[in-house]
């Protein structure tokens, strides 16, 4: 049976480290902060917002239409196209192409579809030797660790975290933790590894139906010197990045990059339409369990999202427990609707990771009812009966106290009592999690009730 | 049933139903701000925010000046612009990893978008697409009435399916993964110029 992932406890070892806690959340409502200002500066906001949305649930009550108009195009541009229901046959389509070609050597750019489906440990097991070339994306290769975030993987690392790494792996000065010399000492380290690279790599942030070509965004660049310099490029999609027309890319476009760090647009917004002078191109569209999504009519709308980042950098959970507490592919808001959605078993506390405050909701660029969605996943893994005891119990006597207003007034009246005199140490032990890392509130007077009926009732 | 039949199949099965309508995209898209600026101005400021430089010069000499002057210790300056040869014809490079060694790129864009601070680059241009990114250095040419307001407009003007490659650049390479700071050349080019002039113009 799957073990269940632990986000409590990895938030708390999370937040334990004080310096990284702090660090990360001041980072990361930056972000929330720049994409503010960002969007404030366009009014037809909410006018993207709608158009995006509605969009995408066109694209994706029409999908299999999408999908076969992408093919033929792509394929009359001798793009060569190929399909996945799942991780496994993603990975064994890339490793086939690879092999066909005598490639060794792979050099990748960040996809999330990729980390999905396993594909680096799965190549590395047959001797090819991946190399990720994003900067955050290669820290975390180098940490055996999956992406934090999906934008920047490795935000909750510090600089002397990364110095740290670097010295160890490539041989840089342990003492000097200025990002600009750990950048540059990267570029110097992955420049050979794309000019000897067999293949390049990449995901896709959308697929144009009407022309069968593909869109990377990138802020490095990384993405267009792998797909340049290699005279193999594969690229993997999913079935749900899927766009009609080329004039829908202007909408989410200019919404991607402002909803994920505040900026305009990515540095690089790269169109592939059939292989390059010299070289080819094939293209993986893979289902791996998207296609039984669409089928849900609680959480199909999740197949909308464009994996900009905004709901975890406007999350308060996320951002002091940091990315690496949810144990999964996806993390923050986004990830606690999706991943159970790949293994309900394995990520049935995620769903709880969440105050239910809403904010992702708002943030999102294509308007995903993120939070109505936690909350229906919670229905789910109580349905399945995959509640822990500690929830179980606690849930059952607080629905029990909660729906009758009789045992709802004793259980105040007594709660009051114990918190006045009850000793520090019965309040705050390991039994109780709400005495953790906070002092329980003060107790009225009176309570509402008593107060009403002291000052309003009387006759 | 293949992998590509089974997917169809499993989609067809599951589309949401009612199916929803595709949207109308108004043309040209309404900007509720209204014009704030000129579109040149604005191009240049967002060029700026995203890391790029811009300048005018006169004439292909004076942009020929301007390279030496801006990169005086470059060796190799590969052109895919005919007015301003450098030491290295991009169409005389066979292979992508000739480039390796470029220390400045020079190459001629047909569009600038303004709210991105974007240029427009394609196969068409760029001949060797690596040349926009292997090269340590970008100096990008640009038609100052070829510049438009929004990435809508631009959408529009351009034919994506006509060249295997295209890439709206904005400023040179950046990444912000080490705590958020801002570093520009993480691993393609280390600074994006524009040189304004006038196509026709030598």
């Amino acid at each position: 049976m799957t073990r269940a992932v632990d986000p409590e406890g990895r938030a708390e070892r999370f937040i334990a480290l004080e310096e990284h806690e702090a660090t990360h959340d001041r980072l990361v409502w930056g972000m929330r902060q720049h994409r503010d200002q960002a969007v404030a500066a366009v009014p037809e906001w909410e006018q993207l917002r709608e158009l995006a949305s509605q969009i995408k649930e066109h694209t994706l009550t029409h999908l299999d239409q999408y999908l076969e108009q992408f093919e033929q195009n792509a394929t009359k541009l001798g793009t060569q196209v190929h399909w996945a229901r799942d991780a496994e046959e993603h990975n064994a389509v890339v490793y086939n192409i690879l092999q066909s070609h005598g490639a060794k050597s792979l050099i990748k750019s960040k996809s999330m579809l990729q980390e999905e489906c396993g594909l680096t440990p799965y190549l590395q097991k047959r001797s090819i030797e991946v190399t990720e070339s994003d900067l955050g994306e290669r820290i975390q290769q180098l940490s055996n660790e999956p992406p934090s975030h999906i934008v920047v993987p490795a935000i909750h690392k510090l600089r002397s975290d990364v110095a740290e790494l670097f010295a160890k792996e490539l041989g840089t000065d342990p003492t000097n933790t200025d990002p600009h010399y750990l950048t540059e000492s990267m570029r110097n380290n992955a420049r050979p590894r794309f000019l000897a690279a067999d293949a390049g790599m990449t995901g896709a942030n959308f697929a144009v139906a009407e022309t069968g070509g593909f869109v990377v965004c990138t802020n490095e660049g990384n993405a267009d010197i792998g797909a340049s310099v290699p005279p193999l490029h594969v690229a993997s999609i999913g079935i749900e990045k899927l766009i009609p027309r080329v004039r829908d890319l202007a909408i989410f476009i200019r919404m991607l990059s402002r909803s994920a760090l505040g900026w305009p647009i990515t540095q690089y917004t790269s169109h592939f339409h059939g292989p390059r002078r010299g070289g080819e191109l094939h293209v993986v569209l893979v289902d791996n369990t998207r296609s039984e999504r669409l089928g849900s009519p609680d959480f199909w709308h999740a197949l909308k999202c464009i994996r900009c980042g905004a709901c975890m950098n406007t999350c308060p959970v996320y951002r002091r427990g940091g990315g690496l507490s949810y144990g999964a592919t996806y993390s923050g808001p986004i990830g606690v609707i999706l991943d159970p959605g790949f293994d309900l078993r394995k990520y049935r506390e995620l769903p709880f990771h969440s105050s239910l405050c809403g904010s992702c909701t708002e943030v999102c660029p294509v308007k995903i009812d993120i939070s109505e969605q936690i909350y229906k996943w919670r229905r789910v893994v109580v349905g399945n009966g995959l509640l822990t005891i500690t929830k179980r119990v606690g849930m059952t006597a607080l629905g029990a106290t909660l729906s009758h207003s009789t045992l709802f007034h004793a259980a105040e009246s007594v709660g009051e009592t114990a918190l006045k005199i009850l000793p520090r140490a019965v309040l705050y032990n390991p039994f109780n999690p709400w005495g953790k890392h906070r002092e329980m509130p003060t107790v009225p007077r009176q309570t509402f009730r008593q107060w009403y009926l002291e000052n309003r009732r009387k006759p | 049933m293949s992998a590509r039949e089974h997917i169809l199949a499993a989609v067809r099965r599951n589309v949401p139903r009612p199916a929803i309508p595709l949207p109308d995209i108004p043309s040209p898209f309404p900007l509720t701000q209204g014009k704030r600026e000129s579109v040149l101005a604005s191009f240049r400021n967002q060029l700026e925010v995203m890391g790029g430089k811009s300048l005018e010069v006169a004439d292909g000499a004076a942009a020929q000046a301007k390279v030496r002057e801006l990169f005086p210790g470059a060796k190799v300056i590969c052109s895919a612009v005919p007015e301003l040869p450098g030491t290295r014809r991009v169409e005389d490079v066979r292979d992508p990893h000739e480039l390796h060694d470029v220390d400045v790129g020079v190459i001629r864009s047909p569009l600038g978008v303004a709210e991105a601070g974007a240029v427009w680059l394609t196969q068409g241009e760029l001949v060797v697409n690596a040349l926009g990114v292997l090269a340590q250095h970008l100096v990008v040419l640009l038609d100052p009435a070829a510049v438009v307001a929004t990435m809508h407009d631009a959408y529009e003007r351009i034919q994506l399916a006509a060249s295997p490659y295209g890439v709206f650049m904005a400023g040179p390479s950046a990444t912000g993964d080490i705590e958020g700071v801002i570093i520009h050349g993480a691993q393609g080019t280390r600074s994006l110029t524009v040189l304004f002039f006038r196509r026709g113009t030598s």
